[in-house]
């Protein structure tokens, strides 16, 4: 009885100490194990799968083949180098276009006034409604027979266009869909931006007599910088990986001309409609490396600018 | 008397030379933009809601595009016939343990994070947020296929959770930041240990921040669409994965196919209604530093 009385505490006082001197690791190190087993060795995987010719079944026995695959994808002019230039066009128009609404947006909600609740409300809603259903939405809306798109444009003349079926408008289209989903996220961050400003470099700038233009782009915009580039990166990410709007709306292979087909939905297609794992690891393996490159251009060029 | 005349008089005379200076156009212009963007944002939500109410044959009919007889048969179609009870406690399933479980693995990492500046480690957790689903799908569903786990639900709140833990550590680690350790020390003084007082002191005090981060991992998951369009089987599908293969068939059902957008939205913006203020929080969270 009194052996286990004095035992445990002594054990378990032993082993909190001992926890509270590693604490940092201890309470940090589950969550890393966790993404590191799931990030680390999947993707050591793939780099191997980029090597081999393997397709098909998950057991089928595979080659190594070297950089054969990369050869391949490196001289694919019909679909890997279109797709790249179409995730390029993709993510630049996108996020462009919803930096500047979003910034649009931002100053006119910045200073408060009544129902104020209600534009927020409501620019919250398209951002959490779920994009497989938001993509079947505009699918209706911009069904070229019966959507309301058309309907809408034949009352002030303009003809009927394809929109999402069309060969060359199926990409802006979509570019439309994900403004109209994820500038309310543009407009939220700066917004806090702006509410976390001080007043008196704008009062300041008022008083010099200067215009509205010139507060914002030469007082408002430079403080805001850092909140800006935040949402650039923020959305850029989100932005060269969309999948959900693009394969709901269009499917397998980005539509039958391949019209929308981003890195994101080509790798995707030739993994699991195709099963052509050797290439479609090759081609995942080289969109990681462009994201990481262009993360890493963004932040290190932040951090030139500000030292 | 005085000290509040001298503060409030300031402030009055600030306001009196902005608003002579501003022109009277501006507030007719800022309602006007304002109530446009409000209506472009909000329309399209509705016309989603008004063709769940309509029968295929009104849909295509633009004679009735607002003039209608509401029916509720593609509700009744949907959920009687196609399982959607099921796929929605799937969703409903798969978000919430996932949350719980990249919660307890999260929200201690965000703190020695936080706690200790460990810049480096939380690149690593957050490198998730970066790296492209896809290119872990592949190595997942043929290590998961081995274990013969796919299209169970254990792979599915994994994956999801893949999602989610980033973003909480993410999100707790620019709450931990701003939460002052003033407290931590005190009870550090009065005899607690170091985990101690971020157990019963640092935790409690971090609800609101836990709340934010919990709504938003389960709105992340409940959203998610390729890795169940993979990795979920017949039993464990989730809703918007449901949608999708509505329209695998030969001609597209719109009533029925709104219908079940609905159902999948509804639920999550109902929650985002109520918890306005977490989700701003927490999409914003670290957007107002360098």
């Amino acid at each position: 009885m009194i052996g286990t009385v004095t035992t445990r505490p002594t054990v378990w006082k032993a082993y909190s100490v001992w926890a509270n001197r590693h604490r940092k690791w201890l309470l940090a190190a589950p969550a890393m194990i966790f993404v590191g087993l799931l990030i680390a060795v999947p993707l050591a995987w793939t780099g191997y799968l980029s090597l081999t010719d393997s397709q098909g079944s998950v057991r089928a026995e595979s080659r190594f083949v070297g950089i054969a695959n990369y050869l391949q994808v490196f001289g694919d002019t019909e679909r890997f180098w279109p797709a790249v230039l179409r995730t390029f066009t993709f993510t630049g128009g996108a996020v462009a276009t919803e930096m500047v609404l979003g910034m649009g947006i931002a100053l006119l909600l910045w200073r408060p006034f009544k129902g104020e609740k209600w534009v927020r409300v409501a620019i919250l809603l398209p951002l959490v409604a779920t994009p497989v259903a938001v993509g079947m939405m505009w699918r209706l809306i911009f069904d070229p027979n019966i959507g309301f798109a058309n309907q809408f444009l034949s009352w002030f003349g303009i003809p009927a266009q394809p929109w999402l079926s069309g060969q060359t408008t199926a990409l802006p289209t979509l570019i439309f869909v994900d403004v109209w989903q994820w500038t309310p996220m543009v407009v939220l961050i700066l917004l806090a931006g702006l509410t976390a400003l001080s007043e008196e470099p704008d009062e300041a700038a008022r008083v010099d007599g200067a215009n509205a233009w010139q507060r914002f782009r030469f007082v408002t915009l430079p403080l805001l910088r850092s909140t800006v580039i935040v949402a650039i990166v923020l959305r850029g990410i989100d932005a060269l990986k969309t999948f959900d709007i693009l394969y709901s709306t269009k499917g397998k292979g980005g539509g039958s001309f391949h019209e929308v087909e981003t890195l994101n939905v080509y790798a995707f297609g030739l993994s699991f409609d195709y099963n052509d794992y050797g290439i479609s690891s090759t081609v995942l393996i080289l969109f990681f490396l462009l994201i990481i490159v262009i993360m890493w251009m963004v932040t290190h060029r932040r951090k030139g600018e500000e030292s | 008397m005085t000290a509040a005349t001298v503060t409030a008089h300031p402030v009055a005379e600030r306001k009196t030379p902005r608003r002579r200076r501003k022109s009277r156009s501006y507030p007719i212009f800022r309602v006007l933009v304002l109530t446009t963007t409000v209506l472009l944002f909000i329309a399209p939500l509705m016309w989603m809601l008004v063709a769940s109410f309509k029968t295929n044959v009104d849909i295509y009919d633009s004679s009735k595009t607002f003039f209608f007889t509401p029916t509720m048969d593609n509700y009744s179609n949907v959920l009687g016939r196609n399982n959607y009870f099921d796929f929605i406690f799937n969703s409903f399933w798969v978000a919430l343990w996932s949350t719980v479980f990249s919660l307890i693995l999260g929200v201690p990492a965000a703190y020695a994070m936080s706690r200790f500046s460990m810049d480096r480690s939380a690149m690593v957790v957050l490198m998730a947020r970066i790296i492209p689903g896809v290119s872990l799908l592949v190595p997942w569903y043929f290590i998961f296929a081995n274990m013969r786990l796919v299209g169970g639900f254990a792979v599915l709140i994994l994956s999801h959770m893949f999602v989610a833990l980033p973003l909480i550590v993410y999100i707790m680690m620019s709450f931990f930041d701003s939460l002052p350790t003033e407290l931590e020390d005190a009870a550090q003084v009065d005899g607690l240990t170091p985990i101690g007082a971020f157990l019963r002191i640092s935790l409690p005090l971090s609800v609101p921040g836990l709340a934010t981060a919990g709504i938003l991992s389960f709105i992340f998951s409940w959203n998610n669409f390729m890795f169940a369009l993979v990795l979920a089987g017949a039993n464990t599908k989730t809703l918007p994965v449901a949608i999708f293969n509505f329209v695998s068939y030969a001609s597209i059902d719109w009533g029925g196919l709104m219908s079940a957008s609905v159902v999948v939205t509804v639920p999550i913006m109902v929650i985002a209604l109520f918890t306005q203020k977490y989700i701003v929080a927490g999409l914003t969270a670290g957007a107002t530093k360098g």
